[in-house]
Parts: structure tokens; sequence; C-alpha cells
């Protein structure tokens, strides 16, 4: 995919674009992307994807004026607005799955087809999700992979915490991309969307790991009944990171409201 | 020198296990090992070793805000600054601080802070600390990356609230207030003295050199280690064009042990030392730092949280570790004088915190050690910095006519002002 620039308000944006067919925008989780994501592989055969990194990630600078549900929605307009897009696919993985579903709610008549990859945005006090700002790094994999052994070769491949530079560069990365995700995701990865997921008209597709241990699988009913007309998709053999142990079924899941 | 006795306020039973079998002292510590009861004389215990060293000479007593900690019961500390105000005369009433980012809206800290300067006379020293990630994240919610706007935008009202005579409206981005108009006021003018708690931010140091506020270091890790930080300080201090490197700028905590001989004080103080460094400082390092909390620009210096785990992981620390690295300043008066000063002139600070009650030390032995270092060390650092003995700008002013508490007299059992009876002539 081609690292690209496109300017909005608030920041100079970085995304990444590639593949071809109708547009498709999609929004990367709390973790992050890069441009080997095995799902952006997977919707670039089928879609013209546009992924925009999200203010703090990536080559896109932190943005203090950034600070709340409403300011990440709008941004998030802003940037289909300065790609020149209309009604493009939306697609968003946890955190970029609530923004998605937020921007669908405010905007209901300029997004049709929407995918929701366990995304976050609604609490359960009887399924209270793990406060994943205190995980330590090796305790993440356990949360994110339904192969938690696989999952961690994959986040530490490369990694070096013993050298200093390494270890001073995570963590400014991970006070970047963890600082802006705080704002809509800490202490508790709520802010109200339920009460506005009603507004939604897009054709939605919500997809679930079934051994998600980050945002259970339970879930993925409490947001379909939140949206009327939504289909849920469980896949199996998949965690959080279901976009990286199971693309090709979130791919398949995406054509079924393309 | 400014010397404030310190009380932390360790929960005191913490068991023998607690590392192996807990998760952490701060944050989610187990509510089970909490006893109210016990509390009942922990904490009329802890005041009482307050009010005695302010008979012994120091010049303030100290105390701070933790929240869900097993090493500092005291989430309010303005309640127990309150009881102190009463009971002590002349002792400062070191409140470092409040988090003020925490109070809804801020100018609750601006009025209970008037309050104890009014109630004491004008003897409150304030501390406005971020606050730690643990408690101010972790137990109170606020978002890492924007806490420290908010931090800004309480300090703002706090001080117009103190020194503007009219009502004004306050509209802040966290905070809309239309009619700020606090009530009452306090005593020192334009404000009390205010202390900034840090731990290696460059930003705190800006907001100190800016405002002429006192930064304080307040670290278990002792001076030894805490060179490079202020070195950092006051390297920061001439950069930023501030008028005088006065020491009072900066103050600095010290855990400090006095006996007879070292030998007395390893021997009196190692096993409450051994509680403290090797039991209560056991926080989870998953709550350390919420990413956000600390600005990208503190984490290029290389500043990271005093509680993140050491590299190569937690080792128990002996006595000879303790002393040797400097966490610890322990043993005769003697030494402890040598040591202090090393500490005093190493990092140039007028502004001792001292850390004398330590873990689960005893009531006796926390008195012994308190009135060794009042009559023996203490008297022989008064001096250390006499070009500066004039600057009183980081300490408090208290009035000259101060009311002692508790002085009604007995009981009046006819009516005040009546006339007095007359005899009846028969009497």
């Amino acid at each position: 995919m081609e690292s690209k620039t496109v300017q909005t308000r608030h920041a100079p944006i970085r995304y990444l674009e590639g593949g071809s067919g109708e547009p498709l925008v999609f929004l990367h989780g709390a973790g992050g992307m890069t441009p080997d994501d095995p799902l952006l592989k997977e919707l670039t055969s089928r879609f013209h994807v546009y992924a925009p990194f999200i203010p703090g990630y990536g080559e896109t600078e932190e943005c203090g004026t950034l600070r709340d549900m409403l300011d990440f929605a709008l941004h998030g307009w802003d940037v289909v607005e300065a790609l020149g897009l209309k009604n493009p696919i939306l697609v968003g993985h946890s955190m970029g799955g609530m923004i998605a579903a937020e921007m669908a709610a405010l905007a209901p008549n300029d997004v049709s087809r929407l995918a929701l990859i366990c995304p976050a945005g609604l609490w359960l006090d009887d399924h209270p999700i793990v406060d994943m700002f205190s995980l330590l790094p090796f305790e993440m994999p356990g949360y994110l992979f339904h192969d938690p052994a696989a999952g961690a070769a994959m986040m530490t491949a490369g990694m070096n915490f013993d050298d200093p530079k390494f270890l001073q560069d995570y963590l400014i990365r991970n006070a970047r991309q963890l600082g802006m995700a705080g704002k809509l995701l800490f202490p508790i990865p709520e802010r109200g969307l339920a009460e506005r997921l009603y507004r939604v008209k897009a054709k939605t597709v919500i997809v679930w790991g079934e051994s998600d241990k980050l945002i259970p699988p339970i879930y993925g009913p409490a947001f379909q009944a939140a949206i009327a007309g939504s289909s849920l998709v469980n896949v199996p053999e998949a965690g959080h990171m279901i976009i990286a142990e199971q693309p090709a079924a979130v791919l398949k899941a995406v054509e079924a409201v393309a | 020198m400014k010397f404030t006795w310190f009380n932390l306020m360790p929960w005191p039973y913490l068991p023998d296990d607690f590392r192996e079998k807990h998760h952490s002292v701060w944050v989610d510590i187990d509510q089970k090992l909490f006893d109210p009861v016990k509390s009942h004389e922990v904490y009329n215990t802890y005041m009482d070793l307050l009010e005695y060293a302010g008979t012994l000479g120091f010049d303030g007593i100290g105390v701070n805000e933790h929240h869900q900690n097993g090493y500092g019961i005291m989430p309010s500390p303005n309640i127990i600054a309150a009881g102190l105000a009463r009971r002590t005369k002349d002792a400062a009433i070191v409140v470092l601080g409040n988090s003020i980012a925490l109070y809804n809206p801020p100018i609750r800290v601006a009025e209970e802070f008037a309050m104890l300067d009014c109630i004491s006379g004008g003897r409150l020293v304030a501390g406005f600390p971020v606050g730690t990630s643990m408690d101010t994240n972790f137990c109170y919610g606020q978002i890492p990356a924007l806490t420290r706007e908010k931090y800004a935008e309480a300090h703002e009202m706090i001080i117009k609230a103190w020194t503007t005579r009219e009502p004004f409206a306050f509209n802040g981005r966290y905070n809309k207030l239309r009619h700020v108009n606090i009530w009452p006021r306090p005593i020192q003018q334009p404000h009390p003295p205010i202390h900034i708690p840090g731990g290696g931010s460059v930003e705190t140091y800006d907001f100190c050199i800016d405002n002429t506020y006192s930064y304080s270091y307040l670290s278990f890790t002792g001076y030894i280690r805490a060179q490079a930080l202020m070195n950092g300080y006051w390297k920061r201090v001439e950069e930023r064009g501030a008028p005088d490197k006065s020491p009072y700028r900066a103050g600095f905590a010290q855990t400090i042990c006095v006996a007879e001989t070292d030998e007395e004080a390893e021997r009196l103080y190692w096993p409450h030392l051994n509680y403290f460094y090797n039991r209560c400082l056991h926080v989870y390092p998953g709550f350390a730092d919420a990413p956000g909390y600390r600005t990208i620009k503190t984490i290029q210096t290389g500043a990271l949280s005093q509680y993140a785990p050491p590299r190569g992981g937690f080792a128990e620390l002996t006595w000879k570790d303790l002393i040797e690295g400097g966490h610890v300043i322990a043993g005769s008066p003697e030494t402890v004088r040598q040591r202090m000063e090393d500490l005093i002139k190493g990092l140039h600070v007028g502004n001792i915190f001292c850390l004398m009650h330590v873990g689960n030390m005893p009531t006796d032995k926390c008195m012994y050690s308190t009135k060794l270092f009042a009559d023996k060390v203490m008297p022989k650092l008064r001096n250390m910095f006499p070009e500066w003995a004039e600057d009183s700008r980081f300490w408090c002013h208290p009035i000259e006519n101060r009311v002692t508490a508790g002085s009604l007299g007995p009981a009046v059992t006819t009516a005040p002002g009546a006339a007095p009876r007359q005899p009846v002539p028969a009497e």
C-alpha cells in the first residue's frame, strides 16, 4: 500500500491507500496499524482501501485539540471529506469501530454500509472490560489473541527491551498512541454511544472473534440489538486481533454488506 | 533551612507475604487488609506524632494525598491538617498537597486551604501536585492525556479565586462557574506559599520557575539518586532566566532515622525500613504510568516513574543497599548530620521533608529518632545558606496574635450580659 498525507483542520493525516474497487475507509484500533497488516491485504483484494492513521499513530502527530468523542467523530468525517470520498464503506476495528459507529450515528445519511469489528463503545456492568491501560506488554497477548503464543511472537518480532534506545522509542510510541486512545477509552471505554446507535441507518455487520478476551463476544449481541437490522458474525479461533488471526473471515463479512 | 516532619501514614499491618500474595499496594489493594477499628488507633497515633514534632522545633509538619494506597491512608490531607491546625501553635501546616485536577470544582481547594489558613492563623504552606498516575488516573479516573490541561485550568481558577476581590465568571474547558466568590479567603496575601511536588517533568520545572513556586522532589530513593534530577532543575532555573537560585526554590523528601550510634540505628530501624522499602512499595508496574500521563518531552529526557520496576526486575533491598544508595540516611547524630549536609549542599535544597515515621515503626522508636534529630542534628544544619536567610518567599507568614485552641474558660451558667441579680434583703 502507498503511504500518503492529506491535510485536515487538526493535523496532516498520514494514510495508507491501495487496492481497487469501491472506496472503503478502515479505522484501526488502539494498538495501531502497519502496512503489513493481514486485514489490509485482504481488503485491498476487493476494495479501494483508505486507512488513515488516527492522530498519535504512525506518522500522524498527536493532536491536543482532539479531546472527546465528538471531536474524534467529526475529525473522522473531516478525513473522509479531505479524501474526497462520498459514502465510502466504513470499517472499524475496536477503537476504530467505536469511532466508525459514532460517525454513522452522527451522520446517518452519509454512510450506508458499516462493518464494526469487535468495536469498543458499549459497557455492560455484568461483563466489565479489562483495564487495558494497566496491562503490561507481556500480558497483552493473552487478552488479544486466540493463540497467545503465536500472537506474542507476532507482537514482539524485532523488539529488544534490553536496548535502552528501543525501550525509550517504545515508551514514546506507547505514550503517543495510547495517550490519544485514552481520550476515548480511559478509564472505561464508553462515551454514550448506546444512546446514539438508534440513529444508524447503514446496513451494518458486526464481527466478533469467539475467543475475544479484551471485549468479550457478549458485546456482539448488545451492538446488534442497538442497531436496527444489523447482522452479527461470530468467528471461531479468533481473539480480539481477529484482523490478524482470521482476516479472510472478516473480509467475507464486509463483502456481505458492501 | 526549613525542616518539615512528614508522615506518609502507612498501614502498619500488611502481612509478611504481601509481596508474594498480593497484586499491588496501590489502586486495587485488598480491602480485607484494612481494619477500620485498628485504624482508629493508627490515625490518632500518627496525628499525635505530627503534633509531637510540632513541639520539637521543626518548622513544619507535613501531610499529603494518596488514594487506595496501603502506605498512605490519607485520601484527604485537609482533614488531618485541620486537626493539626487546632492542636499545634507554631509549626507550619504543610499540605503537600491537594491534587487540584481531582476536585470538582477546584475552588473547593481554594476554599479548604483558605479555611486551613484562617484556622491556623496563616500557617499554611500549600502544595499542588499533579498527582501520581495511580491516584489521578487509575483511582480517580482522569484521562491521562488531559490531566495536565485540567490541572493548569484548576491552578488558574484557584489563584484567581484567591486574589480577586469581587465575584467573577470562570469559563474554563473543564469548569464553568458563573459566580466565583470564595468566602472565606486566606489570611496570607496574595496567597499562601505554594510548593509543587514533581517527579522530573520539565513542564513542572518551568511552572515553578515562572510562578515563584518551590519545586519539591518527593522520592523515596534518596538524595544520591536525586542528583541528576535536581541538577536538571537547577540548570533549568538558570536557562529560564530566574532572578536567583535561592535554595528555597527547591525541596526534597528524605527518609531519616537517628539513634545514638550507627549500630543502634540498624538494630532499631531496619525492620521498619525493610517493611517500607520491601513491602509497602509493591506497586503493580501496570499502574505506574498510564500512557499519556507523562508528556512525550518528559519521556524523551529519560524520566520514568519512580514506581516503574527497576531494569532487571525488583530485588530485595538490604540495610547496606539502603544506606549506601542513600535511600535512607540513618545512624548516629554525627553520621546523619554529615550525610544531611551532603544532601543539602549537593542538591542545593532549602526545604527538607523529613520522612521520620517509616513503615510499621512503633511510636516509641519514632519519638526517639525524631527527638534526636531535633536536638542533635537539626540545630547544626540551621545555617547552611546564610546568604538566603531572609528569603521568605517560599514559607508561610503567620499573624502575630494567634489564639490558643480550646481556651473557652469555665462553663457559663448565667445569661451573659444580664444585670447581676440584686441580693434579696433577707440574704
